[in-house]
């Protein structure tokens, strides 16, 4: 067990490893590993274009898994909105990474590391409404459900 | 079980660990990021840099090394030459409020499976039901980011 309180080192070395699960799963599928591009993907199954989709959530969910169980700080969760809010962010997540054509992982990570405009534009837009939806709960979301 | 689907389950078992220790699985801390305003958490900034570098880094050299060849005959992704479009926008924009409602993006949601936690039995489903809404709605469902 490791014990020590979260720290910026966390932060660092768990980006690093993001990012070479990132380079590992390009490397061997010749794709872009974007999470909700795989995860969509999984939606519509392709006889021969699967299965190392589904192998990497296993492992996804397994290493996680190890995470929780070893590093104390990582296993913090503290959830910050109502089932029927979680459930409308769902559903806003899944329509607009669709829509918009990746994540945080397809262009926050792969795509910005690659140096691809459409990436920078598309971060640059998430994060700004995620900044003003936090602000705009914050301010004034007393009574939200 | 092929050498190709061996390295798969690797690579996703490097990135789910990554995400827990990250924090980035912690919807509080994805908050504590965006709320530029109030007590900001600047440690996603960590993740971001670390991960972006990384695999940034990582392509460029093996790119530098082999001239683009992946492994098992592949070639390694170049940088999408999407449009940078209105629905490029629009999507992203609409990405980031359910980001800021409750502080999943995909990956982090799916690691919390490991975890059991109801949160992620909501939004799991509800985002496979965004996903295919875009899809058959919208005929939207971006190849470019497989």
């Amino acid at each position: 067990m490791l014990t020590s309180n979260y720290t910026f080192a966390h932060a660092l070395v768990g980006g690093i490893l993001i990012g070479l699960g990132s380079l590992v799963a390009a490397g061997a599928s010749g794709k872009i590993p974007g999470i909700s591009g795989m995860f969509s993907r999984l939606l519509r199954p392709r006889a021969g274009d699967t299965a190392w989709r589904a192998l990497f959530f296993v492992g996804l969910i397994g290493g996680a898994a190890a995470a929780f169980a070893l590093v104390t700080p990582a296993a913090n969760f503290r959830p910050v909105a109502s089932l029927p809010l979680t459930v409308l962010a769902g559903l806003l997540v899944g329509f607009g990474t669709r829509l918009g054509g990746g994540c945080t992982s397809g262009y926050g990570v792969c795509g910005l590391g690659l140096g691809s405009k459409s990436a920078l534009l598309a971060t640059a837009a998430f994060m700004f409404s995620g900044i003003v939806t936090v602000f705009l709960i914050r301010h004034f979301g007393t009574g939200m459900p | 079980m092929s050498a190709r689907l061996i390295i798969c389950l690797f690579a996703g078992a490097l990135f789910g660990f990554g995400l827990a220790l990250s924090g980035m699985t912690d919807p509080g801390r994805v908050i504590g990021f965006l709320d530029l305003t109030g007590d900001w958490d600047p440690s996603l900034a960590f993740v971001m840099g670390g991960a972006v570098t990384t695999f940034g880094l990582g392509m460029w050299a093996w790119r530098w090394r082999t001239g683009g060849s992946g492994w098992f005959a592949s070639r390694l992704p170049t940088r999408d030459n999407d449009p940078a479009d209105r629905r490029l926008v629009i999507g992203s924009l609409v990405f980031g409020i359910g980001w800021g409602l409750a502080g999943f993006c995909p990956g982090p949601a799916i690691a919390n499976l490991a975890a059991m936690r109801t949160e992620v039995f909501a939004f799991i489903p509800a985002m496979a039901v965004g996903m295919l809404l875009a899809r058959f709605g919208f005929g939207a469902d971006r190849d470019h980011c497989p």
